[in-house]
């Protein structure tokens, strides 16, 4: 981005929003422009903001093959993960309750089916593949005559790992099972086709496609027909599925920004994939680098890569004024480590760094230049300040010393 | 994570521009060489000294495995004691560094490693000295 605080690589956290889509939510907020609540029906400021709502909501379900109908409007994919698995879990919740998702979800989803535990639902976390896929029979195994409701993410926050949503929604719907999607990365990036597609929930963000944070919704199928227990009350909303004035100027930035996102996927994805292959190129010659997840089934604009015997506080502080999100599977003294890469189960857990590059519409290719060479940069330096590479320049495996612990 | 704001310009200037980065041949006459911490830990910091003949401390180099704190505090150190006696470098106490740094309350164990680091440094260096 042009003169912002620095480089901003960090577009899976949050990408700004398109100016076409500030210029279409500013339209909708002050006393010249439709300002009007969506569910004053009798009055003419009501109707025109309901008709701006209606056409937003037209323009997300047609960028997934959706019905409008099937489209409910939420504050956000964590609103939409929190309403699909527990709206559908305590709806269903006579028909069973047991629940199936994987490690590597979102919190949003691993949060909400620790909910359902404390309720005393049951809830299975599959293990993903060592490249972050989960097999559709690994799946099958997990099934149970009890299990109601399903949730894999489509593409993964972290890693970009695109899942097969289809063959693993079929083998939910070969068992009578719902079967929810977090899409909030994918929705605008990849094509998605619901009417094809065997899924029943998928939850969507506005600002992780350059609409505005604090909007999002939650896919609902009519045929057949999915029902959710709302889980905010008040008003009957959305078909009394989530109660809350509407928030238009909200909601129509998210329907500019899907409508964008279609009609520029092409050009959105060329753009993410030449700039991928650019920031790969830059470090193919850096040693004990290593690539997270499937490095083909992965969504272009997500790039996770391990540096080893580099301590992660250290890499972040060395690389500003780049914006990178940071994480690793393995113990810092300072920071967190991943349960996403954990649960990969990588090769060398002992002492490694990790960082999310993440980029899109706006990114230059000078960007890009930036963040290979500042990474590059301070990787070097801090290796020749190791004394764990030191060890490894001398042929001594750090994971095999005998450190003495105190 | 901490917060980078939390970093005194002492810390932040250490970790820009550290000294006495490198490697001494453990085995030379008059080196002393302490490893301390560990990478499950997150934090390993590798001290050297050599000595002269009246037990003086002539040369340092240190490496760090961790954050900015424990790379500052290895730098500092390493300044600190050069032209110091082993006798006085042992004297050194941790809270020292901390302070010299303004270390943030949650990188006072940085210091802590660091002056381990530097008591396994002279324990091998009179060791070697007694043995040959």
């Amino acid at each position: 981005m042009n003169d912002g605080p620095g480089v901003y690589l960090d577009y899976a956290a949050t990408t700004p929003v398109d100016p076409r889509v500030a210029e279409a939510m500013c339209a909708c907020l002050t006393g010249d422009g439709v300002f009007g609540n969506p569910a004053s029906r009798s009055h003419e400021y009501g109707r025109r903001a309901l008709e701006k709502v209606e056409t937003a909501r037209e323009q997300v379900a047609a960028l997934v093959g959706a019905d409008p109908r099937e489209i409910i409007w939420t504050s956000g994919a964590t609103e939409s993960d929190n309403l699909a698995i527990k709206g559908a879990a305590h709806f269903y919740r006579n028909k069973g309750r047991h629940l199936v998702t994987v490690k590597t979800e979102h919190k949003a989803v691993l949060d909400s089916m620790r909910q359902l535990e404390r309720e005393g639902y049951r809830v299975t976390y599959l293990a993903p593949q060592p490249d972050g896929l989960v097999d559709p029979e690994a799946l099958r195994a997990a099934l149970r005559p009890d299990t109601v409701l399903v949730s894999i993410m489509h593409v993964n926050n972290e890693i970009g790992v695109i899942q097969d949503i289809a063959a693993l929604g079929a083998v939910c719907h070969e068992h009578g099972v719902l079967f929810h999607v977090d899409a909030a990365q994918s929705a605008g990036k990849l094509p998605i086709d619901l009417d094809a597609l065997p899924v029943d929930l998928m939850s969507f963000s506005a600002h992780k496609v350059y609409g505005p944070k604090g909007v999002g919704a939650l896919y609902v199928r009519r045929k057949p027909r999915v029902r959710l227990e709302a889980q905010i009350h008040g008003g009957g909303h959305e078909r009394g599925m989530r109660s809350g004035t509407l928030p238009t100027h909200q909601i129509v930035g998210m329907g500019a920004a899907f409508a964008l996102a279609g009609a520029e996927m092409e050009r959105d994805l060329a753009h993410a994939r030449a700039l991928r292959r650019r920031l790969l190129g830059g470090f193919a010659e850096l040693p004990g680098v290593y690539l997270n997840g499937h490095p083909e089934r992965c969504l272009p604009g997500i790039v996770n890569l391990s540096f080893d015997y580099v301590e992660g506080e250290s890499l972040l502080l060395g690389v500003r004024p780049l914006a990178v999100s940071s994480g690793s599977a393995c113990t810092s003294a300072s920071l967190e480590p991943s349960y996403v890469l954990r649960a990969l189960g990588r090769d060398n857990p002992l002492a490694h760094s990790s960082l999310r590059f993440s980029f899109g519409r706006f990114t230059r290719e000078a960007d890009i230049d930036f963040a290979v060479a500042r990474v590059r940069a301070t990787v070097e330096r801090l290796r020749a300040l190791s004394p764990l590479w030191e060890m490894v320049e001398q042929g001594i495996d750090p994971a095999r010393y005998h450190w003495a612990t105190h | 994570m901490i917060d980078f704001e939390l970093y005194s310009p002492a810390v932040l200037e250490h970790y820009e521009r550290p000294r006495n980065v490198g490697a001494l041949d453990p085995e030379a006459p008059g080196v002393g060489t302490g490893l301390v911490g560990s990478p499950q830990a997150g934090d390993v910091v590798k001290l050297q000294i050599r000595v002269d003949a009246e037990d003086r401390i002539v040369e340092t180099r240190f490496k760090t495995y961790g954050c900015a704190a424990a790379i500052a505090a290895g730098s500092w150190l390493s300044e600190r004691i050069e032209g110091l006696t082993l006798d006085e470098a042992e004297a050194l106490d941790s809270r020292e560094i901390a302070e010299a740094l303004a270390l943030p309350a949650v990188k006072m164990h940085c210091s802590v490693l660091v002056e381990d680091a530097l008591r396994a440094a002279v324990a091998d260096c009179r060791r070697r000295r007694a043995g040959a």
